[in-house]
């Protein structure tokens, strides 16, 4: 194990007590609690932690935030590998297991750098230009290429092992971003009475004062910041640091991702990875802060350039060294905050670099002058510093440049939400607009107020205009004035750039965009910002932009000769910062994707081995398959069982729905076709219910229970829709109608009772009821019992072809009532059967489901036009529309049966219908299949099919082709109903 | 977003269904040679930019259908009511 060489002796938010071990590249070194992994590296020496995107060139560490463009690297191994995790973000725990990435084989020794030698080619517009021809080079060459030379990290290819949460939270005012102004303004809401949410990305709150030294009320800026957590939980606050508010959305409603687990080696069991939040807030304090601006010269990409705040909170924050010779260059006073915090942690100070000429000189000060090349491969060896006034250069030995360009407010989430920043000279930045908004109040350093005293100052303000916009009564007073040192010194002034030097001056240093691709794309005729983002992918790296845009756009104000102001911004969009797909599934994958609906006949029909499939959120019967016995062979023996015995098939999906009420009629008139005026009490009916443009919605029965009392059902399918469309048809269609409808899906088991021995099985269980074909006969309907007095309701309905029941007892019997059916029905041979059966015996007896039934059918299509009938007045939704030319033409593709002329063939659903002889072009197919299966009472291969002028061709033999299986057969069209065609079996 | 339920109060938007339109309205009966205004009624939308009056159903709450007056451009919403109210200015 190496040394912390670069560590300090003192100082920093350390546990010193508990070191903590870890592995990059495969190579052990140890940290410090309260390390993030790229201070740990630095302390142990690691310059180079990536290659960039284009190039490949060596980066190192340039912040330490969010907004980090070069450390990004793959955390942990095996399935809970994760790439593109910012170093600066991760926190040190024991075992933890980082590797770098985008480089090949070895960071170090990187053989994709040759594309630097290459980069006369890699210029804006690269691939839009290049890879154009050949069209098929693109999948097979071009693409898999440049993923491997141009990729990030690599997912693991594995499920992830973890947990994901979402929560849901309510506040009165949410506080974005813990920094002065955020903890002064949660403080000063919660104070006034508020609800108050304070969140940060950061493992610890409290921002700037964490970095920086600063003083508060006589304290130490970091001491009040780390008493912070605990004074404001005691005012009830909840505080949620490790949290990134990474989305803004309608109605103050946010998204926020929290990093649970993220700093421990493996979650513990009662707590998930990380939670995504969805926080409703009445009033939302915006507290981003701001983050420094880089500087453009030559290598500005070398390791060992980094930005002075981010230096200064290494040297202060995590008390390492990031180099031991430093060029501090910049247009404002913080190069000399840094210079004398870098100084205390000995490091030398080769040059303070100011831009403005108004500055002494001294003996490391150069006034009037600015970096204008950084040489270095690995690690920056020294720097080029020109006079601004008479380009006179020198160059000055180092191995850490800090750059300090003045400060751009944070406003990514205000982008999100419409709000548009301006340019303002005085800070050379985009500010947003002070406005008394009634959703937001913006505080501190994202307002582009800056300094502690005025942050704290402002945030307190904030938060109590904050709590009066949420409705609180906020008392009369001012906030607790503070006492705080460390006054702004980031106002910029002078030239920020020195023009013209050879080499590769970066942009967006994620992306590899240089300020010549910048001009080259302006020169292109992409000049306009949102064009330039595109073209030149700037600002369209993990940070969004926030480190490169306003250096982006002062580049293209010069070259086009405007002012900054003129150029305008390209947006930002959620989220803030990446969120893992995993926290955004949360618990809906696997298992829990969506809930699952279970009949009341499911344990039973599980004891006795029923093979189930998915319907909606619903699991059905497939088939009762014994032992060795295929999906196939037992749909057949159940098909056997129930053509010559009994069967019985679980209905209880199909939707239930009861209408009551004088009108009840009348809106049951109004939504089925046909007439259902003239249905009988103890009557039921096959019913079609229509779109208004006259295609068939759904079809079910129609029961009717009492002069004013209606039962229908719906298919499993369409029962939440049908369900909407009766709701919409009675309330905003005709809301006088004097009725009331509910959903009785749930509360009624269902079971379909078939076979030529079903009336026997019945009347083993049925109480006191005549069940004789006079008595009860076909689409008969009563209220009744079974098993001495359990509620029930018997339907004389049949699917199957068969003499058929469905009959429904309450949910809570559903149990009983199968196992004492399943009992007295031995004897008639009553056996289960699933859907693979009823699919095989409705198709069979030419009844349409789904695949008929498929949005785009009339009744006339399907063969259903009985059903659609009805008086000259009758006004049901969709009988206008019917009428219309299209869907009346003879030409239409209607319903016909298809058998195999080789009755083994199989026949593939979905094939196209074709003339015997002809081409086998889409132009000339005449039909499709829509539903086939092997018919064991048949003992051969048919099928159901959409066929031009269908009616007129039975007997003709077509081919259907399926090009997908390349499978090509002899069929002969049939009439639709190949079992039992004059329906004597449903009415003995 | 959020709906705020003449019966329910307020609510997140997963429990609403959006339908379109609030403003047309059906044809009152059926006539053969009235065709066109079934074609507009079924077919022909307006996509205004600011206020739009539309339906949306509460399946996850009570079953109401509402009438949600929402702005295109702001999203605002400016009034919920029951859709079997609206039209004679109820609640």
């Amino acid at each position: 194990m190496t040394q912390q060489a670069n560590r300090l002796e003192s100082g920093g938010i350390l546990v010193r007590e508990r070191p903590v071990e870890f592995e990059y590249d495969g190579i052990r070194y140890e940290g410090f609690e309260g390390d993030t992994l790229a201070s740990a590296l630095m302390a142990n020496g690691i310059r180079t932690v990536g290659r960039s995107f284009k190039y490949h060139r060596a980066r190192g560490i340039y912040t330490a935030g969010s907004h980090e463009p070069n450390a990004l690297v793959e955390l942990r191994t095996g399935a809970r590998r994760e790439p593109n995790t910012l170093a600066t973000m991760a926190e040190l725990h024991a075992g933890l297991i980082a590797a770098s990435q985008n480089c090949w084989p070895t960071v170090r020794h990187d053989l994709m750098s040759v594309n630097s030698a290459l980069s006369a080619f890699l210029v804006a517009g690269f691939y839009y230009k290049t890879f154009k021809w050949p069209r098929r080079f693109w999948t097979n060459i071009y693409e898999p290429v440049i993923r491997r030379a141009a990729g990030l990290g690599h997912a693991s290819g594995k499920a992830d092992p973890d947990r994901y949460e979402k929560s849901y939270a309510h506040c009165d005012v949410l506080v974005v971003g813990a920094g002065p102004a955020g903890i002064a303004a949660a403080d000063s809401a919660a104070r006034a009475g508020a609800r108050v949410i304070l969140c940060d990305e950061h493992a610890r709150i409290g921002g700037a004062l964490l970095n920086d030294r600063t003083e508060i009320n006589g304290q130490a800026g970091v001491e009040w910041a780390l008493d912070a957590p605990s004074r404001l939980s005691r005012l009830g606050v909840k505080v949620m640091p490790r949290t990134t508010v990474a989305g803004w959305y309608d109605d103050n409603t946010f998204a926020a991702a929290e990093r649970v687990s993220d700093h421990l080696a493996e979650p513990p069991k009662h707590l998930p990875r990380q939670k995504l939040w969805r926080i409703a807030a009445r009033h939302v304090v915006v507290a981003s802060g701001a983050i420094e601006r880089p500087l453009l010269f030559s290598g500005n990409d070398r390791p060992g350039v980094m930005l002075a705040s981010s230096a200064r909170a290494y040297v202060n924050h995590y008390a390492v060294r990031p180099g031991s010779r430093a060029v501090v260059c910049g247009n404002n006073d913080d190069l000399y905050t840094t210079a004398a915090d870098l100084r205390r942690a000995g490091i030398a100070i080769a040059a303070i670099v100011d831009s403005r000429s108004a500055q002494e000189p001294s003996d490391v000060a150069l006034a009037g002058s600015l970096v204008s090349q950084a040489v270095g491969g690995r690690s920056v060896r020294k720097v080029a510093v020109t006079d601004l006034e008479g380009g006179a250069r020198r160059t000055i030995k180092c191995d850490l440049v800090c750059v300090a360009g003045g400060w751009m407010p944070n406003v990514s989430l205000l982008s999100q939400r419409g709000v548009k920043p301006a340019w303002n000279e005085g800070l050379q930045s985009l500010v947003p607009p002070e406005t008394e908004a009634e959703t937001y109040t913006c505080a501190g350093a994202c307002a582009g107020r800056f300094g502690t005293q005025e942050c704290l100052a402002e945030g307190a303000r904030a938060g109590r205009r904050a709590a009066a916009a949420a409705g609180i009564d906020v008392p009369p007073g001012e906030a607790a004035p503070f006492a705080a040192s460390g006054p702004f010194q980031g106002k910029p002034g002078g030239q920020s750039r020195v023009r013209g030097e050879a080499g590769k001056t970066f942009v967006d240093l994620q992306n590899d965009v240089t300020a010549r691709d910048i001009e080259l794309a302006a020169r292109e005729g992409y000049g306009a910002v949102e064009h330039l983002k595109r073209y030149t992918t700037m600002g369209m790296a993990t940070d969004q932009g926030r480190l490169s845009n306003v250096n982006g756009l002062a580049v293209l104000a010069d070259v086009r000769g405007v002012p900054v102001s003129e150029v305008g911004t390209t947006t930002y969009r959620p989220p803030y910062t990446p969120v893992t797909l995993g926290t955004l599934a949360g618990h809906f994958q696997g298992r829990t994707w969506r809930p699952r609906r279970l009949s009341g006949f499911h344990d039973w029909a599980a004891e006795r081995g029923a093979e189930f499939v998915e319907n909606g959120l619903w699991m059905r019967w497939n088939c009762f398959a014994q032992p060795g016995e295929s999906l196939a062979q037992a749909a057949a023996r159940e098909v056997k069982a129930v053509r010559s015995g009994a069967g019985m098939c679980d209905v209880s999906t199909l939707g239930k729905i009861e209408i009551q009420g004088p009108d009840a009629v009348e809106l049951i008139d109004h939504v089925y076709a046909g007439n259902l005026r003239k249905l009988t009490v103890g009557r039921s009916r096959f019913a079609l219910m229509l779109r208004e443009d006259g295609m068939v919605f759904d079809d079910g029965t129609v029961t009717r229970l009492a002069r004013d009392h209606f039962l229908v059902t719906t298919t499993t399918g369409n029962a939440g829709r049908a369900m909407e469309h009766l709701e919409y048809c009675h309330q905003v269609l005709w809301p006088k109608l004097d009725l009331h409808m509910v959903s009785v899906t749930d509360a009624w088991s269902g079971l379909s009772i078939a076979g030529p021995r079903s009336r026997d099985v019945l009347e083993t269980v049925v109480d006191r009821l005549d069940l004789s074909n006079e008595a009860f006969p076909f689409l008969s309907a009563a209220d009744t019992s079974v098993c001495a007095g359990v509620p029930a309701r018997l339907m004389r309905i049949s699917y199957s072809g068969e003499l058929a029941y469905e009959i429904y007892v309450p949910y809570q019997f559903a149990e009983d009532f199968i196992r004492t059916l399943e009992e007295r029905g031995k004897e008639f041979g009553l056996c289960p059967y699933g859907l693979e059966a009823l699919g095989i015996m409705r198709i069979e007896k030419g009844h349409v489901a789904g695949s008929e039934l498929n949005g785009r059918t009339t009744p006339a299509d399907v063969g259903l036009e009985w059903a659609a009938s009805g008086t000259k007045s009758a006004g049901y939704i969709g009988r206008a529309l019917s009428a219309r030319e299209g869907l009346v033409d003879p030409e239409r593709e209607v319903l016909v049966g298809l058998k195999a002329v080789k009755p083994t063939q199989e026949i593939a659903a979905g094939s196209h219908l074709l003339n015997k002889r002809g081409s086998r072009t889409l132009a000339d197919t005449q039909g499709y299949v829509s539903a086939a299966c092997f018919s064991p009472t048949l003992e051969q291969n048919i099928a159901l099919a959409f066929l031009k002028r269908g009616r007129e061709r039975h007997g003709e033999v077509l081919r259907a082709a399926n090009p997908l299986q390349k499978r090509e057969i002899l069929v002969e069209v049939t009439s639709p109903v190949f079992y039992d065609p004059e329906s004597d079996r449903v009415r003995r | 977003m959020r709906l705020t339920c003449p019966i329910c109060g307020t609510r997140p938007l997963e429990e609403f269904t959006y339908r379109g339109d609030a403003s047309v309205r059906r044809p009152p009966d059926f006539n053969p040679k009235n065709t066109g205004a079934w074609v507009d009624y079924v077919y022909m939308r307006d996509n205004p930019k600011g206020p739009h009056k539309e339906h949306w159903f509460h399946g996850g709450g009570c079953s109401s259908w509402l009438t949600v007056e929402r702005d295109t451009v702001s999203h605002e919403v400016r009034s919920v009511k029951l859709a079997r109210s609206a039209r004679s200015g109820g609640r």
